[in-house]
């Protein structure tokens, strides 16, 4: 293991006991937990500096501001972004692809256009567009998936034609498959095309850098990655973020009001109308120094070994009763897995689980296209993360046989 | 901590293996009405023919979990034959057992008040899916699902 032995202790939820048993948790693609290094940075702000940003004079707004503006900054190094600036802090991701949506593509997508997405994708990059195509006349283009749960990049060419935006997840949420987003991005701008990204299970797991992504646009969420709930980014080349209209108005986001209009405010903070989720900023930021310290290298490494060994303890135990669904080498995945086991239905398989205290999702994973691409309404979803280790997926693997027992028809 | 033994009662599971009324009816001249559970991705088709007010057959298509599978199974063998207002009735007993009591439900029922109370009879057992909050929507999908076909034939 490439990662520090005592990983697990810096997390206090992991060490609950539920149904008598310490938690297993393998749902971290769903949310992940939290360090004490995010616990407390979130309390040490309400305890010592709590005051509203870029407003007052005193002290306490001084030292909010600066920590805020800090976690911008790791935020942007941590994904190889030009500047702070163009880290623009939303809800989660699905806020980030509504801004990107209503302000990007509202100025810039009308009948004739095209934005160019994936049978894979999550409902944050699906429904926006679906949304704003009803009302621009634009065309929503899919782009389909090989038999392993790939994207299926043969008729690439003709896809483009006439494509304004590709965006693209970086890593599926249900099959764990790394798209190969660079490339991507390289054909997408020979055509013509932005290149926007869904980060949200790819910047958590893998070192990330936009440019080498060739990526415009990057939305991912906070929550994944060991940081807070409330608290996204959607980040962006500056000069695409400044050619863009705001997105909500009110206060923070201007330079001027008069009665007969506004002056936008310079980014970032154009498109972060009033007091922002200042708290869970300053939560993200620390839960980026504390991965940092780990390295995402380190991370990476560790979750292709545990990858590897799950996708091969279960196909030796189960064989063909089993079916993990997405790529079978774990070079070409995250943690991420979807299991299909004796027919039994994904509800009462995480229910089983549930009493010997181990935490899968159970569902659509908020990616319904892609379930009925496998034929399936929902699936149960296995997803590790830096803090898991082989006992938790021997814990996974002991508990599917009574599972099966009990409802295999 | 309820147990799984409070949940998954052998009854259930022998309706979930055993599925009664399964298939479909042909439309027209049998009423069709689909009901989803957004959570979990459980779908159910209900196809189902009136004679004199009564419900003279129902089947039961579709896909979900064990409970979702036993509730829709145990509805169709509780309705076979009943009045619409019985069905209705009996369908405002089984959510209330579910700790769900809807107004709306409640005001177009006011007139069964005073109607024969209905033994649940097998139906009793998913009485420990309340112990389980997340998987009441499943109990309850089939019944929702026939209350809207029925509101539709009504409308």
């Amino acid at each position: 293991m490439t990662l520090p032995s005592d990983i697990k202790a810096h997390f206090p939820l992991l060490s609950e006991i539920i149904n008598g048993h310490t938690i297993v948790y393998l749902d971290s693609a769903a949310s992940s937990q939290k360090p004490l290094e995010v616990i407390e940075a979130m309390n040490s702000y309400y305890k010592t500096i709590n005051a509203n940003v870029h407003r007052g004079a005193y002290e306490i707004a001084a030292k909010a501001t600066d920590a805020m503006e800090d976690a911008r900054a790791q935020t942007a190094s941590f994904i190889g972004a030009n500047s702070p600036n163009e880290v623009i802090f939303t809800k989660n991701a699905t806020e980030a692809f509504n801004l990107l949506a209503r302000s990007w593509g509202g100025a810039n997508l009308g009948k004739g256009d095209v934005v160019l997405i994936s049978d894979m994708e999550h409902h944050a990059n699906i429904v926006p567009w679906q949304i704003l195509s009803a009302e621009k006349g634009f065309e929503l283009r899919w782009i389909p998936l090989t038999q392993e749960g790939c994207l299926d990049l043969s008729d690439l060419d003709n896809l483009l034609d006439g494509v304004k935006l590709v965006s693209v997840t970086a890593m599926s949420n249900v099959l764990g498959t790394l798209n190969p987003i660079a490339q991507i991005g390289d054909r997408a701008h020979a055509a013509g095309a932005l290149m926007a990204v869904d980060g949200s299970q790819y910047v958590p797991h893998l070192p990330s850098n936009v440019a080498e992504l060739n990526a415009d646009f990057m939305c991912f969420t906070g929550h994944k990655m060991c940081g807070p709930t409330g608290i996204g980014v959607l980040w962006g080349r500056a000069e695409l973020l400044d050619a863009m209209p705001p997105f909500l108005g009110g206060g923070e986001m201007i330079l001027d009001v008069r009665r007969d209009g506004f002056t936008a405010n310079e980014l970032p903070h154009k498109f972060e109308a009033g007091t922002p989720p200042i708290a869970e900023i300053i939560g993200l930021g620390a839960a980026i120094k504390f991965l940092k310290s780990i390295g995402m290298t380190n991370i990476r490494n560790h979750e292709i070994e545990l990858t590897n060994y799950a996708l091969s303890t279960l196909t030796a135990r189960y064989g063909d009763d089993i079916v993990i669904h997405g790529p079978k080498d774990a070079s070409n995945r995250g943690g991420v897995m979807s299991i299909e086991y004796r027919g039994v239905h994904p509800h009462d398989l995480s229910q089983v689980l549930d009493q010997r205290g181990i935490c899968v999702r159970a569902g659509h994973h908020c990616a319904k296209p892609l379930m009925r691409e496998l034929g399936v309404g929902a699936t149960a979803r296995a997803s590790i993360y830096l803090y898991n280790d082989e006992s938790d997926i021997d814990a996974l693997a002991d508990a599917l046989e009574p599972a099966g027992e009990m409802f295999a028809l | 901590m309820p147990g799984l033994e409070d949940l998954y009662k052998e009854i259930i599971l022998d309706h979930y293996r055993n599925p009664r009324n399964s298939g479909e009816l042909e439309c027209p001249p049998a009423h069709k009405t689909e009901g989803f559970n957004p959570l979990c991705g459980d779908e159910i088709l209900l196809t189902f023919r009136l004679s004199d007010g009564k419900i003279e057959e129902l089947r039961i298509a579709g896909h979900g979990c064990s409970i979702s599978q036993a509730s829709a199974s145990m509805m169709s063998a509780a309705v076979q034959g009943k009045s619409l207002n019985e069905v209705r009735a009996l369908t405002k007993e089984f959510k209330a057992m579910m700790s769900i009591h809807e107004d709306s439900i409640s005001d177009e029922a006011a007139s069964l008040e005073d109607s024969t109370t209905f033994q649940l009879g097998d139906l009793e057992a998913l009485r420990g899916v309340v112990k389980f909050p997340v998987r009441i929507k499943c109990a309850t999908l089939s019944w929702n699902t026939l209350l809207t076909g029925l509101d539709e034939l009504e409308d």
